[in-house]
């Protein structure tokens, strides 16, 4: 019976949303001939979406997100219906088990030729059979070199961002997957550890840093950092060369006791109504010259290989963009945590945001 | 025009109102009320019991979110006070002046505030032009008082444009007949014009405080996202970026809120009643 109340209610909602939608936003939804791309924020050059739609007519309707999790739970709820998606590499593994990605059709899909053979196949897509990837980059540390001294960041140690002189002047991750990260590594654990004492040493971690921390941010950091607001932050690597760009005053290093490294990759969601378009524009992303072009824009490094020949030289052997395979060799991807992992993860962090000091 | 003819067409022209709010207000409500009360084992009141849990984040929303409607009416009634008593070319520059912020975004005028208070911010950067470039700066952002500037400055409005509506109702007679009988400023003032503005004073109160112990986006901006409030956390668990969703909690936390506004809404009801008044009226 409360499943039948449940569902009435549920339609009669739907029904509603339908009818005022379609009178308010006549072919704003997804309507043949266009697509509806939701990418992490600051994530791509906008010129190249416009160039897609000159070329193939396919309208683009882009949206972003601010972390892996935001994008999952609008997709789950089905609030919004996307065709083509960018997440990370645990994200991905997740999605594919929930049956939440298309197989690719690889004929749609020429380009895929360009991607590296080490980008291929990876842990979370071993058969290659559902996603492309489109960038790949470590965690860094980025700081300011004009209030940060040097013997603070001399060893490239992830201390600097417990470190109590710089109280205030510390900004991190506001979302736990990568701050748990930060201070599992710093325990010298495994970021994928579902161990809880681990976790709970971890959790402890980020309780002490609280009070050093001037905000939890996201996209925010690029703001902050720039405006010398606050000093120590962690970020994506490409997010970091942006920064530095805007601020010749920073700096960044990947942490001697490694970082998360991740891969991000596009695929089709397994709703989508526009699959072949889909399949389109990630063929389109994939075309060398438009590789380049967003390549320089987002900073971030590229699996396609004849994009990276073209990139710049200083850009090519930039340590902390294209890593050394030594300090690649610490690095670690995260993998899809088991249920239990993430309740406890998100315990831990709820703990943290609601204890006041 | 016949009395039925009337009658008939009220009935009409209150369909669009009634199909609105079952479908985005009864209809809402009724699955907050569902969510609150199942778990994966079908009816439960366990989702009840994490208001328990988070009672430190309900006490602190709901301190913070009194403080700022305090704030809001110290500063609304004197406001509001003056206009009502000013010329009625005053009355109207200074009602769209009141106005004027609204017909910005909430959250671009709150990411200003982030301009304004951080330590490189306008008013510490104007500091240093006084005090010199060592000046270290006044830690304005971050904390709970940003959180509070927040709330007082994007809901000032809601609290002093019923407190002006309810002062300018008030019958000017009365308060010449008072004067006539010898009584004073402050005694008109405390014996005429603030019982009879007090139908305007609770609206305002509602209207602040409710948004205010509701907001996320607010201590999120403004208090770097350090502390949860109430709102942060139903965010929290309908949105999952601590990694887990659950509807259930959310709900759950939600419906505490909502009954606790609805008794403090009743209950200043039942106090306007008893102030014997009218005009301003409760939302």
């Amino acid at each position: 019976m409360r499943k039948i109340i449940l569902s009435v209610l549920a339609v009669i909602v739907v029904a509603a949303i339908i009818v005022t939608g379609s009178v308010i936003s006549r072919g704003g939804g997804a309507s043949s001939g266009s697509i509806n791309v939701y990418n992490w924020g600051e994530y791509i050059d906008q010129s190249v979406l416009d160039d897609f739609e000159e070329q193939t007519g396919i309208k683009v309707n882009y949206t972003t997100y601010a972390s892996n999790e935001e994008m999952y739970s609008k997709i789950v709820s089905g609030a919004a219906s996307y065709d083509v998606i960018i997440p990370s590499e645990y994200m991905l593994s997740k999605m594919i088990d929930e049956g939440l990605i298309a197989e690719l059709d690889f004929d749609n899909i020429p380009n895929y030729q360009y991607i590296g053979e080490e980008y291929r196949g990876l842990s979370f897509d071993p058969e290659e059979k559902y996603s492309v990837p489109y960038t790949w980059g470590t965690v860094v540390i980025v700081y300011n070199t004009k209030y940060v001294d040097e013997e603070d960041v001399a060893d490239e140690s992830l201390e600097l961002l417990w470190n109590e002189k710089y109280a205030g002047k510390i900004l991190m991750f506001d979302n736990p997957r990568d701050a748990f990260a930060l201070a599992l590594t710093r325990g010298g654990y495994s970021m994928n550890t579902t161990d809880p004492a681990q976790w709970n040493e971890a959790a402890e971690m980020l309780m002490e840093q609280k009070p050093l921390v001037q905000a939890y941010v996201m996209d925010q950091v690029f703001d902050k950092m720039i405006s010398e607001e606050a000093y120590i932050a962690p970020y994506y690597a490409g997010d970091a060369i942006t920064m530095m760009d805007e601020n010749e005053n920073l700096a960044a290093y990947v942490p001697v006791e490694g970082a998360n490294q991740f891969v991000d990759a596009m695929c089709v969601l397994s709703s989508s109504q526009h699959k072949k378009e889909a399949e389109q524009f990630i063929n389109f992303m994939c075309e060398t010259d438009i590789a380049v072009r967003n390549a320089e824009e987002v900073c971030y490094a590229i699996p396609h290989t004849a994009a990276f020949e073209e990139l710049d030289e200083e850009t090519r052997e930039d340590t902390m963009v294209y890593p050394p395979a030594e300090v690649l060799e610490k690095c670690e991807v995260f993998v899809n945590l088991p249920p239990e992992t993430m309740l406890l993860q998100s315990d831990l962090w709820i703990r943290l945001k609601t204890t006041y000091y | 025009m016949t009395k039925s003819v009337e009658v008939g067409s009220k009935k009409v022209n209150l369909i669009p109102f009634s199909g609105w709010m079952v479908v985005f207000v009864l209809i809402p409500i009724a699955l907050v009320v569902y969510y609150a009360f199942t778990g994966v084992d079908g009816f439960t009141l366990s989702n009840l019991t994490w208001i328990w849990t988070y009672r430190s984040t309900l006490w602190l929303s709901v301190w913070l979110s009194l403080l700022a409607t305090a704030i809001c009416l110290l500063l609304a009634y004197p406001v509001a006070y003056m206009i009502s008593r000013a010329s009625e070319k005053v009355q109207r520059n200074a009602s769209l002046f009141i106005m004027l912020p609204m017909w910005m975004n909430f959250l671009v005028r709150t990411y200003a505030w982030m301009t304004i208070l951080e330590n490189n911010g306008l008013i510490n950067n104007g500091l240093r032009l006084i005090f010199g470039e060592d000046f270290a700066g006044l830690n304005l952002i971050n904390n709970h008082g940003a959180i509070i500037l927040g709330m007082v400055y994007n809901y000032l409005p809601y609290m002093i444009l019923p407190i002006y509506t309810a002062l300018t109702k008030i019958d000017n007679s009365l308060i010449e007949a008072a004067r006539d009988l010898g009584s004073g400023g402050v005694q008109i003032f405390r014996r005429i014009v603030l019982p009879l503005s007090v139908p305007g004073i609770i609206s305002g109160i509602t209207m602040v405080f409710i948004p205010s112990i509701s907001t996320f986006i607010i201590s999120k901006i403004l208090g770097g996202g350090k502390d949860f409030l109430i709102g942060d956390l139903i965010e929290d668990y309908f949105l999952g970026n601590s990694g887990v969703v659950n509807y259930n909690i959310g709900a759950a936390l939600s419906l505490v809120i909502m009954v606790m506004i609805l008794i403090a809404t009743c209950f200043m009801n039942k106090f306007d009643k008893d102030a014997k008044t009218n005009g301003g009226g409760v939302i």
